[in-house]
């Protein structure tokens, strides 16, 4: 069950609680349809200001962690409570995140659109607003995701994220699909509007490094399960499981 | 940082002779220079500078007859492609969108559809409804669906699980709005070509069902129903068929060519 909890709780943003999920496959007829759980029982819960680092292999079920906590999949037992709105989400690769038919004026603003809540000039406004946040120049506005370079495209994707000011944001392999230098810039960026902006992350990643530079607390995932959590200073010196020595030790 | 390039020699030449060839026909329909149904001089003139293309076996100026039957080709193909796209366009977005049964159920109507060639297909709508232009529209509209349906479904299909449109579908964008505003822009670079050839298409059926008798009766005159007229004048008139045949080639090959350079856009220039 996927509940968004309207009474504000000052220390939590997420609490996710012995979730299983798993995707459904379906056949032409009903007997056919066969469902494989990807995720087991798994238990946390992310605070308030916090960075939550998750980590794992490719194909532990990362991301489908991350499609049940956005509402996209029904968690089959257990329950995932929302203590914000709805969690946007960035995803790893900036060519495809944004609508090739449309300039970056119009992928920031149409958030806003369907949200209802404002008008044209306030639109305007709160887009050349986040231009500003995420360090980009405003004739940028103008142009179509095929004319930027892949930083500026994830920049882009991060403030159609914040456009409607969630405090809650899923960054699914952020960085992954960008050069390391550029990376640096996002890091940086993302901590800063932390700050600036009161958000919370589900930082998504299978690089530890990354992890390490900007994350609080951190999970270790392997095969659907959360084998490890914990500060990252005490899941980094002294991890418990030979999994997390293992990823630890490949990261060196 | 780079701008995609737009114009390219096919698109830019299929523009010009497809302009050329529809502002005459437009003109044709107010204007010519004798009446196309109406003896305007000796019989079975050949072209000359008073009569393009000729006259035929009654009198009547041939150039003046393609100018004025073309109009009738030409709404025919337009609105054939315009109930085969939009059709087309509405069933290939809902089953590409929601899959499951509701894509099973229609994809294996569309298959049952697309297994009759078309001609016997229009044939038989013909047969229903009886002759005339419209019910040509009606029966090729219907014919033209199942393409468009099954190009338009992989067009939206394709986009399902892209991230933009889970992001649209995140921030709670209508169904409505996510196909038709979200969706539908990325699928013209297949619906535009697909138009084009379709068009050409739309001609030659149009011209094949007239010129077999089922398609556009007398007093509209069309370019397949010409064709079909000037068989019997093959020997005796056979600038006739050979006008009207022209006239069919460079509206295709114009409209070809547009197709072609829409293709290329944003590729490299031969």
């Amino acid at each position: 069950m996927t509940t968004n909890n309207t009474q504000e709780n000052q220390d939590l943003v997420l609490q996710v609680s012995h979730v299983s999920a798993g995707y459904k496959s379906s056949g032409l007829l009903p007997f056919q349809s066969k469902y494989t759980e990807i995720l087991h029982d798994v238990d946390f819960s992310i605070k308030h200001g916090e960075i939550m680092g998750l980590v794992g292999e490719s194909g532990t079920g990362k991301s489908t962690l991350a499609r049940a906590i956005l509402g996209m999949i029904e968690p089959h037992e257990g329950e995932i409570i929302h203590y914000t709105k709805r969690p946007q989400v960035v995803f790893q690769d900036p060519y495809s995140s944004l609508n090739p038919a449309y300039t970056v004026g119009w992928s920031l603003e149409e958030p806003l659109v369907v949200f209802g809540k404002y008008d044209a000039d306030e639109r305007k406004r709160r887009v050349r607003d986040m231009m500003e946040r995420v360090e980009l120049p405003e004739e940028l506005l103008e142009a179509k995701p095929s004319e930027l370079s892949g930083g500026q495209r994830q920049r882009v994707s991060i403030a159609a994220a914040l456009i409607r000011r969630p405090r809650f944001i899923i960054a699914d392999e952020p960085v992954s699909a960008l050069d390391v230098t550029i990376q640096a810039q996002i890091l940086k960026l993302l901590v800063d509007l932390r700050e600036e902006l009161d958000l919370s992350y589900l930082f998504i990643s299978h690089d530890l490094n990354v992890v390490y530079q900007i994350c609080d607390r951190v999970l270790v995932m392997k095969n659907g399960r959360i084998v490890e959590q914990g500060d990252v200073d005490t899941v980094y010196d002294h991890p418990k499981e030979e999994y997390t020595k293992q990823l630890l030790a490949a990261a060196q | 940082m780079m701008k995609k390039k737009i114009w390219n020699g096919y698109l830019i030449a299929g523009l010009v002779i497809t302009s050329i060839v529809l502002i005459w026909i437009i003109v044709g329909q107010f204007y010519t220079p004798y009446d196309p149904t109406q003896m305007t001089g000796a019989k079975l003139q050949a072209p000359s500078a008073a009569h393009l293309f000729g006259t035929d076996k009654f009198g009547r100026d041939i150039f003046s007859r393609v100018m004025s039957g073309a109009g009738t080709t030409l709404l025919v193909a337009v609105a054939t492609i315009g109930i085969g796209a939009v059709a087309g366009t509405l069933i290939g977005a809902l089953t590409g969108y929601f899959g499951g049964y509701v894509d099973e159920v229609l994809m294996r109507l569309n298959d049952v559809l697309t297994a009759f060639p078309s001609i016997l297909l229009g044939l038989v709508v013909i047969s229903i409804l009886g002759p005339g232009k419209y019910n040509v529209i009606l029966a090729l509209g219907i014919v033209f669906i199942p393409g468009y349906a099954r190009l338009m479904r992989t067009a939206f299909a394709s986009q399902r699980e892209i991230n933009y449109i889970i992001s649209a579908q995140l921030m709670g964008a209508s169904t409505a709005r996510i196909l038709a505003i979200h969706m539908l822009p990325n699928t013209f670079s297949t619906l535009l070509p697909a138009l084009t050839i379709g068009f050409n298409n739309a001609v030659l059926a149009e011209a094949s069902m007239s010129f077999l008798g089922i398609g556009v009766m007398p007093p509209d005159i069309s370019l397949g129903y010409m064709l079909s007229e000037s068989q019997g004048m093959l020997r005796t008139a056979p600038w006739y068929a050979l006008s009207v045949g022209t006239v069919i080639a460079v509206l295709v090959f114009g409209v070809g060519m547009i197709g072609e350079g829409i293709q290329r856009i944003g590729k490299e220039d031969l």
